[in-house]
C-alpha cells in the first residue's frame, strides 16, 4: 500500500505541535469567517490569506486548508439559520434546512449537517489520498495539448454549462481571460498591456480581483438593496438528533459523499452540482416524501455531504494537474504560487512531504471541526447577530488589508475598486462572478500549453485533436456549451438554472 | 420609474452598454497587439496571436449580447439605493488617497465608518471610533506579529513606537 504509508508519513508531519496550531488556527478562522452571511468559501480564502503570508510555506498552506475545509461547514450554519446562504453550494440546504429551524428543529438540522460534513470530509480526504498518486502517475503521460484540453473543458464547466445563459457565463469567462492577458508574456517575456505601468507588468494578482468582485461588489450590492433584511432563526433546543433522526440521515451522508466526491474530482462543475444531485436524489428515494419542501431532515443530510465531498474532490484536479475548477480553488492554487509551488504531478515528486502533510492535515482538520462545531455551535451563531453596517465595515477593510499587506501602492488599490464596482454591475446583471477568478488563472497557463503544443507540431493545428485524449476532451467541451443552448432554447433551462453556480 | 405594465420583452438599454464595454475591451486588446513585436517561433502563434483571439471573442458575445439586448434577455435589476453605493466608494477613494499620509489606522477607519454609514448607521462619529479601535488591532496584529508590512502613519508611530 503505497498510498498508506505515505499518509501515515504526512500525518507524522501534521501531527507536530506547530502545525496542529497552524491547522487550529485556520480551522477557526474559517468558520469564523465562513459563518458570516454573505460570505463564502471562496470570499473566506481570499479574505484570510494575507493572514498566512509570513510563515513558512508548509505551515501556511496546512492554514490554508484548515479555513478551507472551516469555510465549507461555516456556510452551512448560515443557510439553515439566515435563508442567504453564504455560498452556491448551500443553496440546496437552505430549501430544507431553513424550513426545519423555522419550525424549531434548527438543532438537528445543524447537527446532521456538522456530523455529515465530517463523515463526508473523513470519506473523501481518503478518496483523495488514494487516487491522487492514480491521477499523478497518469498526468505525467499528459503532453501540452491534452493539458490545453483539460483546460478548455474545465472553462468551459465553470462558465457555460451550468446558470441561466450561456452568453452570459462565456462573457464572464472572457472577461477573465483579457484580464489574463495583462503582464509579461511568459514564453517570449513581451509586455502585453501594460500601458508603460509597472505594476502591471506582474499581471493583476488572483486574490485583488477575487476580494473586488465578491466582497466589494457583495458589499455594494447588499448596500444598494432597498428590500428588507432576513430575518434570523434562533436555535431552540439542543444541538443533536433523534435516533429516528439519525436513521433517517445516515444513508444520505454517504449517498451524498458518492455522489459528490467524484463530480468535484472531476473538472466538471463544482459542489452547487453535487449537492443539487443529491438533494434529487433524496427526494426521489424517501419514504416521506411529503415532508420534502417542509424541512426534511434527508434534504439537509445529502446535500451537506455532498457539498463537502465535492470540496476534497476539487482537490484532486488541483493538486494533481494543477487545474482549478472553482473559483475557491482558483485562489489555492494563487496561494501557492505565492510560495513558488506549482500544483501538478511534479509537487507529488519535489514536494512530497508537503503534499502529504497538507492531506493529511485535512483529515485532522475535519475532526477538528467536528469536535469544535458540535458543542460550540451557540457561539458562533453570536456571530450572525453583528448588525450588518459593523459587519460589511470589517469585511471592507479586512479586503483592502489583503490588497495593501501584497503591494501598498495607490494603483492596486485603484484596481480593487475598479474590480469591486465591476462585480457590482455583473450580479446587478446576473453575470456569474466565478468565471472572471477562473479565467484570470487558468487564462495563462492555457495559453502557454497551446503555444507549446503548436511549437512540438512546428504549428500545425491539427495537433490538438490527434490524439484520442485531447480530441475527446474538446468534443465533451463542444458538446457542453451546445446541448446546454439546447436545453434553455427547449424551455428546458430550469434545472441548468437551479444549479447556477455563484459564488464558487 | 412608473409603477404599472412593464412589457417582459422589451429592448434593454443596459445590454447596450454592457455590449459597448465588451468591444471596447476588444478595441483595447487588439490596439495593444497591434503594437507587439510578431515573434511566433515554431509554434506560427507569438505574444499577440492569443490577445487577438480573445478580442474577437470578445466581439463575438458583444454582438450575441445587442441581440439578447432586442430580446428583452437580460434579467431586470431590482431598484438600486444610490445613497449607500456612495459613502462606500467615498469610504473607499478616502483611503486610496490618504493611506500614505496618514497611515493604514486612520485610513481603515474612514473607510469603515464610511461602510457603516452607507448601510445606515448614524452617527458617522461613532463608525469611525468603532474603525480607529478595530484597525489598531488589526495593524498590531498584523504588521507587528504576523510581519505583514502595512504603511504607518504618526498615529502608528505614536501607538507602536517606530
Amino acid at each position: 500500500m503505497d498510498s498508506f504509508s505515505l499518509l501515515l508519513q504526512g500525518l507524522e508531519t501534521a501531527l507536530q505541535p506547530m502545525i496542529l496550531l497552524y491547522a487550529l488556527v485556520g480551522v477557526v478562522l474559517g468558520t469564523a469567517v465562513g459563518v458570516l452571511p454573505g460570505i463564502g468559501p471562496a470570499l473566506t480564502v481570499a479574505l484570510l490569506l494575507p493572514v498566512t503570508y509570513g510563515l513558512d510555506p508548509a505551515g501556511s498552506l496546512i492554514m490554508f486548508a484548515g479555513i478551507y475545509y472551516g469555510g465549507m461547514y461555516g456556510g452551512s450554519t448560515t443557510s439553515i439559520l439566515l435563508n442567504t446562504p453564504g455560498e452556491s453550494a448551500s443553496i440546496v440546504t437552505a430549501i430544507e434546512g431553513n424550513q426545519m429551524a423555522r419550525q424549531g428543529r434548527g438543532g438537528p438540522a445543524l447537527a446532521t449537517a456538522a456530523i455529515g460534513s465530517f463523515v463526508a470530509g473523513l470519506i473523501a480526504t481518503l478518496l483523495l489520498a488514494f487516487l491522487a498518486p492514480q491521477v499523478v502517475k497518469l498526468a505525467l503521460s499528459l503532453g501540452p495539448r491534452e493539458y490545453f484540453a483539460l483546460m478548455v473543458l474545465a472553462f468551459v464547466t465553470v462558465s457555460a454549462t451550468f446558470g441561466d445563459s450561456t452568453l452570459r457565463g462565456l462573457t464572464s469567462l472572457f472577461i477573465g481571460l483579457a484580464l489574463a492577458c495583462v503582464g509579461i508574456d511568459g514564453l517570449t517575456g513581451a509586455a502585453r498591456l501594460t500601458f508603460g505601468v509597472p505594476q502591471l507588468m506582474d499581471g493583476i494578482e488572483t486574490t485583488t480581483l477575487a476580494v473586488a468582485l465578491f466582497a466589494i461588489g457583495e458589499a455594494l450590492g447588499v448596500a444598494a438593496m432597498t428590500g428588507p433584511a432576513d430575518r434570523l432563526h434562533r436555535v431552540t433546543g439542543r444541538v443533536s438528533m433523534t435516533a429516528q433522526d439519525w436513521k433517517r440521515s445516515w444513508k444520505a451522508w454517504l449517498r451524498g459523499t458518492f455522489i459528490g466526491f467524484p463530480i468535484g474530482s472531476m473538472p466538471a462543475g463544482g459542489a452547487d452540482v453535487a449537492s443539487f444531485l443529491s438533494y434529487a436524489t433524496e427526494r426521489k428515494l424517501t419514504k416521506h416524501p411529503e415532508e420534502f419542501g417542509h424541512g426534511a431532515i434527508e434534504g439537509v443530510a445529502g446535500p451537506e455531504a455532498a457539498n463537502n465531498a465535492a470540496a476534497a474532490g476539487t482537490l484532486v484536479p488541483l493538486l494533481t494537474l494543477g487545474l482549478p475548477t472553482t473559483a475557491t480553488a482558483a485562489i489555492m492554487l494563487a496561494g501557492f504560487q505565492q510560495f513558488g509551488l506549482q500544483p501538478g504531478p511534479l509537487l507529488f515528486i519535489t514536494n512530497a512531504e508537503l503534499v502529504w502533510g497538507l492531506i493529511a492535515s485535512l483529515l485532522i482538520a475535519n475532526v477538528m471541526l467536528v469536535v469544535l462545531n458540535l458543542p460550540l455551535i451557540g457561539l458562533w451563531i453570536k456571530l450572525l447577530s453583528i448588525p450588518r453596517p459593523w459587519l460589511y465595515g470589517g469585511i471592507l477593510l479586512f479586503a483592502t488589508l489583503g490588497t495593501i499587506g501584497v503591494n501598498p501602492s495607490p494603483i492596486e488599490l485603484g484596481m480593487l475598486i475598479l474590480f469591486g464596482l465591476m462585480g457590482y454591475g455583473m450580479r446587478l446583471y446576473g453575470y456569474p462572478v466565478a468565471p472572471v477568478v477562473v479565467g484570470l488563472i487558468l487564462g495563462p497557463m492555457a495559453e502557454q500549453q497551446l503555444r507549446r503544443a503548436l511549437s512540438i507540431a512546428q504549428g500545425d493545428w491539427q495537433t490538438l485533436v490527434s490524439t484520442p485524449v485531447s480530441a475527446i476532451l474538446l468534443t465533451v467541451s463542444v458538446l457542453l456549451i451546445v446541448v446546454p443552448m439546447v436545453l434553455r432554447l427547449m424551455g428546458r433551462g430550469k434545472v441548468l438554472a437551479a444549479v447556477a453556480g455563484d459564488t464558487d | 420609474m412608473t409603477k404599472g405594465f412593464v412589457p417582459e420583452r422589451r429592448p434593454r438599454g443596459a445590454a447596450f452598454i454592457i455590449a459597448a464595454g465588451l468591444a471596447g475591451l476588444a478595441g483595447v486588446l487588439l490596439w495593444d497587439a497591434a503594437g507587439l513585436k510578431q515573434d511566433g517561433g515554431y509554434a506560427g502563434v507569438g505574444p499577440a496571436d492569443v490577445p487577438r483571439m480573445i478580442a474577437y471573442g470578445l466581439l463575438i458575445l458583444s454582438v450575441g449580447t445587442v441581440i439578447a439586448g432586442i430580446r428583452g434577455d437580460l434579467p431586470r435589476p431590482p431598484r438600486q439605493a444610490p445613497a449607500p453605493l456612495l459613502w462606500i466608494l467615498g469610504g473607499l477613494g478616502a483611503q486610496l488617497a490618504l493611506l500614505h499620509v496618514l497611515g493604514f489606522v486612520l485610513s481603515g477607519a474612514i473607510l469603515f465608518g464610511c461602510t457603516a454609514r452607507g448601510f445606515g448607521k448614524k452617527p458617522l462619529w461613532r463608525g469611525l471610533l468603532i474603525g480607529l479601535v478595530l484597525a489598531v488591532v488589526i495593524y498590531g496584529l498584523f504588521d507587528r506579529v504576523l510581519r505583514l508590512n502595512l504603511p504607518g502613519g504618526p498615529l502608528e508611530h505614536l501607538i507602536f513606537g517606530g
